[in-house]
């Protein structure tokens, strides 16, 4: 019953590691090589939209990393992505060049008009896109690494850690807000040019931006489902569930949360990246508390604890979104604070935790029924043990989420 | 005193809590490969001398040494674990939704790090390790098992297997046979003393009989410090303990 449950989610990774690497392939092609007549043409809004949405499946990846499997519940993972956006967004600023309004050939439309004698030290490399993918890794990074040192050395946890994790995210939209931190205050970096000498607005940068952002999800996918599954992975589960017995065995549960916030943050980073030459645009914004908010309802929507269900639960939430805001744009905030509170009342572990709770049951009848037929076997499974299989291994676990004191 | 045979050695230790003196002047010593009983009424400390020996509270005064020279107030709990203590909680404390068998092997002595845990590859050796310890717990058919769908009485045992999967040189065993069946006490008290063969174990325990099962040096505390200690007959015709255990 065990291998059987491990081959059917290993399966289910495999198969959405496929899907990603085929719609990088079918959906620029049916973008570029089909004529827009064709039924099977897709539009360039659409591809971008795709785009974008990819991008929150790959931050919701990252915060399940770190609330599925650790119980680390940080409400500042927008952070980590606006982050990331910057450091692209400084690369695509420095490509404009001579182009912008002021023609400045190194100073960017707005610090010419905020009268900047000289490109802000922390502006130089920008120009060059190995280093820009240097920072999108190593801001996001950094920052959880040296935040998580403070915070998980002295075991801040729980909804202290989820507040403290806000007023960081709050505290970065201010300072992003300000004219002279030198990153465009409140109108961000934006009338971007091109990317590696390819122009973003054409569809076939569109199209290639579109490939890396699923085949970029893909990879994330197949890591984060390699480190679940390690023996570090285990131990991240065991010190979401009794922190205080891992630590008397041994092990250091504040390096354990480390290194998961730090890979997290890092993916965080990158879906940043990829998201802002798509959209055209990084501004303060992207730091607001509500968005951070909005990444753990995908992610509680689709299924915390499982890998595929963030990604789900991203898609399906912003693909509501769009026609929702299209339809009736006042009510759309309700409709998702009714969402998340559906979701936490009716379905607490998600749609993969619904769906595999309706599997499992449908297998306990299937073996009730052999078992009814065979006569009673004493071998049978009990009811107790059925009830098991619909939790894959490392799923959020009711009984196992309640934290456990040390006595 | 000399603490060169010990392996646990407190003297003089004392802890408040907001002016609550949970541990006051207490001194205790085990000897290498003693094991010892604790009894105690309600708020005698024992809880509170556990945390003080595996690092989860620091002592206000006092000497706390384990192994005749290692200081434990300078160390912290990981640390304390490396070094050869291993605990086992009043509520049974295992890893809920991982299977019997990944308990023990989060659980075997090895490298503490990051890294190492992200690239373990589970060596043959490991595996024989994990099987004597099912066999010693008795949960050979059940290590596939969810620990969540054990039995109050199995997690329990597992958890003490987890402690011998660590490979310590002192364990301390808080309440083990709480909620047990007459049976599985029985069966606990077998385990323990098997356990006590070749390690120092320190037992925590309110059930008499069980006590009287394991047939070691009883030590007797209330109110943060020693009241009584020796046989166990001893300690329960000592005046100062039935008048603490009735309430006189």
């Amino acid at each position: 019953m065990i291998a059987q449950r491990f081959l059917s989610a290993d399966r289910r990774i495999a198969a959405t590691i496929l899907a990603l690497l085929a719609a990088a392939i079918v959906v620029p092609l049916l973008n570029l090589a089909v004529s827009p007549q064709s039924a099977f043409y897709i539009p360039p809004y659409i591809v971008a939209l795709v785009g974008k949405y990819l991008c929150y499946a790959l931050l919701a990846l990252a915060l399940d990393l770190v609330w599925g499997y650790c119980g680390i519940l940080s409400l500042g993972h927008g952070a980590f992505f606006a982050l990331g956006g910057y450091a692209m967004g400084m690369y695509l600023m420095r490509q404009i060049g001579s182009r912008g309004v002021y023609g400045n050939p190194i100073l960017p439309d707005f610090m010419v008009f905020l009268n900047y004698k000289e490109l802000p030290w922390f502006w130089h490399g920008f120009d060059h896109f190995w280093f820009a993918v240097l920072m999108v890794l190593a801001v996001p990074g950094l920052l959880a690494f040296v935040f998580g040192w403070f915070a998980f050395r002295s075991r801040v946890t729980g909804v202290y850690l989820s507040i403290i994790t806000q007023a960081m995210t709050y505290a970065l939209l201010l300072a992003f807000f300000r004219n002279d931190m030198g990153f465009g205050g409140n109108n961000g970096l934006t009338d971007f040019k091109d990317i590696l000498g390819f122009n973003v607005q054409a569809d076939a940068t569109r199209s290639a931006l579109f490939a890396a952002s699923a085949v970029t999800l893909a990879l994330a996918v197949f890591v984060t489902a390699a480190i679940v599954r390690s023996k570090y992975g285990k131990l991240l589960m065991a010190v979401r569930d009794a922190e205080s017995r891992t630590r008397f065995l041994g092990w250091r549960a504040e390096n354990v949360k480390l290194f998961a916030f730090t890979v997290s943050a890092i993916m965080a980073g990158i879906a940043g990246a990829l998201y802002v030459p798509q959209v055209g645009i990084i501004n303060p914004g992207e730091f607001e508390p509500s968005n951070s908010i909005e990444v753990v309802i995908w992610t509680a929507v689709g299924g915390r604890g499982t890998i595929v269900g963030p990604i789900i639960g991203a898609l399906l939430v912003n693909a509501g979104k769009s026609w929702f805001t299209g339809v009736l744009p006042e009510f759309w905030l309700f409709a998702l604070g009714g969402l998340f509170v559906a979701v936490t009342l009716l379905l607490p572990k998600g749609i993969v935790g619904m769906w595999d709770g309706w599997r499992g049951k449908a297998r306990a009848l299937r073996a009730a029924s052999l078992a009814a037929e065979a006569g009673a076997d004493p071998q049978a499974p009990e009811p107790k043990i059925v009830r098991s299989a619909a939790r894959t291994p490392g799923a959020w676990s009711t009984a196992g989420a309640e934290p456990q004191p040390a006595e | 005193m000399n603490k060169s045979n010990t392996i646990l050695y407190l003297d003089g230790v004392s802890v408040s809590f907001d002016g609550f003196r949970a541990i006051n002047n207490l001194s205790l010593v085990l000897d290498k490969g003693e094991m010892r009983a604790i009894i105690g009424p309600n708020g005698a400390g024992k809880t509170t001398m556990m945390d003080i020996v595996t690092g989860k509270t620091r002592p206000d005064e006092g000497e706390v040494f384990f192994d005749g020279q290692v200081d434990l107030t300078r160390h912290d709990e990981a640390e304390i674990a490396m070094m050869g203590i291993g605990r086992k909680f009043q509520k049974p404390t295992v890893f809920e939704s991982h299977s019997v068998e990944d308990n023990l092997m989060l659980a075997l002595k090895g490298p503490r790090s990051i890294f190492p845990a992200l690239f373990h590859r589970r060596s043959a050796t490991e595996t024989r390790r994990i099987d004597d310890i099912l066999g010693v717990i008795r949960l050979g058919d059940k290590r596939d098992e969810f620990a969540a769908n054990l039995s109050h009485g199995q997690k329990q045992w597992l958890e003490i297997g987890m402690l011998l999967a660590q490979d310590p040189k002192l364990l301390l065993v808080d309440e083990p046979v709480a909620g047990m069946t007459d049976a599985e006490t029985e069966e606990t008290a077998r385990l323990l003393k098997d356990i006590a063969r070749d390690h120092s174990v320190v037992v925590v325990e309110h059930d008499m009989h069980f006590v009287r099962e394991l047939g070691v040096k009883v030590t007797c505390l209330h109110e943060g410090s020693v009241l009584s200690e020796g046989t166990l007959d001893f300690v329960s015709a000592d005046e100062r303990v039935v008048e603490v255990y009735l309430g006189r």
